[in-house]
């Protein structure tokens, strides 16, 4: 398989990075480097296999319904780029 | 002072015969004059360090110290600290002062270790010779033209240059093991959920595991102590007791004699692991590890991981996927790096992630982005899990026949800085030999064996069943009671 110039300025969209048509160009190489290189796995027969998410076979744990956290708001904010009366400030999205 | 083990450093500091804030000093001064040049340290805070030694030796005046109290430890920069600027080697976290610490470092805090400066790493743990860092690559200090390894290239350096007694670093596919090989330290990755990752910035979270870099399998031991143990902010740590990892260290096996402490170990030889691709000055070296073990009383068992080859494939589909989910979440608007100017919110986080993340970071962001997109889910994610499951299976029948697995950390020394910078897919095949345990959640550790090409270190691999820590670093402290690898120091440090 063969990436698009297209298809990696979709990727690059989708993941929210902007990416320049030189950029764009470029990468679209390396990612198809990387892909023939994963490609090797395609080919091998997984039929029946469990696929393996973790590397432990765990079950979520479960903690009572009760408050843990103290209110570090005003912690947490300060290394925030920019917020205003206990609120994260970004550009407005609903005119 | 500097070579010394971090038991006779912790007997020193008992005794008396130095103070914390002594031997804090000592380190900070050798920083001050080698990091300039070796750019193993983002940030030292000299001022901080002193008072955690003044505070370390407050306690010890009081009698209630623990091992490592008052010893100064490095930490890798993806560990949250407290009101240190932790970079992750990013500039997305370039301005980022924690406004909390992660369990590890709490740990090392609650033990009386003094937090010596923060390391460089490859940028958000990508990487496999610290050149991907915003601050700039990591030199070995074998010879400052190579690499140290990576992504725990700067920890490497530190312990290695004997700049740090020792350091605290992660592993995703080899981020302990192959810089720790690469600059002649002692590496060790625990089992999967050994030690916890709350706090600790995630790149590929079913993969990262914290563990210690040291001088030696005893320092490693000791300093596993203070990081493993269970933390119930993190959903994957493991609810186990306590385990005092240095207590088989010096009586590894029943019934052995003196002169051959590992009798009865038997070592499984992977032929995956000796074929092409592996250099000859490498396979030459862990030959002779090997040889050495056997005179120690162990036995050498050919045995076969055949679906190892699938492991680096496998691990660019698993890696970059949980990445790109996990790394989503810089996106300026909480906390890091936020573009000066943009049109609306969408430009906001375009920009801010453009900007904020290096080269390697938004290729492995892409590839993940791609790979869990729609119509391709079950053609690389789901498949490479499948993968993933076979690499877990070889190891399952190889420890049937097998105490420990050994190898190569890597297929050669330490390569030239920027001869493998522009060729990402070349950069990811260093890390063959190591990723397979990571994908396995298997503990695994590099101890330094001799030298190569260009009088570079090499490491031996040794992999060991789940939850065998205390018995791995047992046999690699059998081995370094013969050898002197593990003493041998770089010229010019």
């Amino acid at each position: 398989m063969s990436l698009s110039l297209e298809e990696v300025k979709r990727i690059a969209h989708l993941a929210r990075i902007e990416i320049s048509d030189a950029e764009a160009v470029q990468t679209q190489g390396q990612l198809n480097d990387i892909f023939c290189l994963i490609e090797g796995m395609r080919a091998v027969d997984t039929e029946g296999i469990e696929p393996m998410s973790h590397a432990q076979d765990l079950m979520l744990r479960l903690r009572e319904d009760a408050v843990t956290e103290s209110d570090q708001h005003r912690l947490f904010q300060s290394v925030a780029p920019q917020v205003e009366g206990g609120l994260y400030l970004v550009p407005k999205v609903i005119e | 002072m500097i070579n010394a083990s971090l038991k006779e450093l912790s007997a020193a500091l008992a005794t008396k015969r130095i103070s914390s804030v002594e031997l804090t000093s000592l380190f900070l001064d050798r920083i001050d004059k080698l990091n300039g040049e070796l750019n193993a340290f983002i940030t030292v805070d000299p001022d901080k360090s002193l008072t955690l030694a003044a505070d370390a030796d407050a306690r010890i005046a009081k009698g209630d110290q623990a091992p490592l109290t008052g010893i100064p430890v490095a930490h890798k920069d993806i560990f949250c600290t407290k009101g240190w600027l932790t970079t992750c080697g990013s500039r997305m976290l370039a301005n980022f002062t924690s406004p909390y610490s992660a369990h590890v470092i709490e740990r090392f805090g609650a033990a009386g270790a003094v937090i010596l400066g923060k390391t460089n790493m490859d940028e958000f743990a990508m990487g496999s010779s610290t050149e991907t860092s915003f601050y700039g690559p990591v030199r070995n200090p074998w010879d400052r033209a190579f690499v140290p390894g990576g992504s725990s290239g700067g920890s490497a350096c530190a312990v290695a240059a004997r700049l740090a007694p020792a350091a605290t670093a992660t592993d995703t596919g080899g981020s302990i093991r192959q810089p720790a090989a690469l600059t002649g330290i002692t590496g060790l990755k625990p089992t999967y959920g050994v030690v916890s990752r709350y706090g600790m910035i995630a790149f590929a979270s079913s993969l990262d595991q914290g563990g210690p870099m040291g001088r030696s399998a005893e320092d490693a031991a000791m300093l596993l102590n203070v990081m493993a143990g269970f933390d119930e902010r993190d959903s994957t740590s493991l609810e186990r007791e306590a385990e005092d990892y240095t207590r088989d260290l010096d009586r590894p096996w029943e019934g052995v004699s003196a002169g051959r402490p590992l009798s009865g170990l038997r070592i499984g030889i992977p032929k995956e692991h000796f074929g092409e691709g592996l250099s000859s000055d490498v396979a030459q070296t862990v030959d002779a590890a090997v040889a050495q073990f056997e005179k120690l009383g162990a036995k050498r068992v050919g045995i076969s991981l055949p679906n190892s080859g699938l492991s680096v494939p496998a691990y660019y589909v698993i890696a970059p996927a949980e990445a790109s989910s996990n790394l989503s979440r810089f996106d300026g608007v909480r906390y890091g790096y936020r573009a000066s100017e943009y049109r609306d919110l969408l430009d906001m986080y375009c920009k801010t992630r453009a900007q904020g993340f290096g080269a390697e970071v938004k290729r492995r962001i892409l590839i993940g982005t791609y790979v869990l997109s729609h119509g391709y889910y079950d053609a690389y994610y789901l498949k490479a899990q499948r993968i993933r499951r076979l690499i877990a299976q070889d190891f399952v029948e190889a420890f049937k026949q097998c105490d420990v697995v050994m190898g190569p950390i890597s297929p050669t020394v330490a390569f030239r800085i920027g001869a493998k910078a522009s060729d990402p897919v070349q950069m990811y095949l260093n890390d063959i030999y190591t990723i397979p345990a990571n994908l396995a959640g298997l503990p695994g550790m590099s101890i330094p064996c001799g030298f190569g090409e260009n009088n570079l270190p090499v490491g031996l691999h040794i992999v060991g069943n789940y939850f065998s820590e205390a018995r791995m670093l047992a046999v690699a402290h059998q081995y370094q009671r013969a050898t002197d690898w593990h003493r041998r120091m770089p010229a010019g440090v």
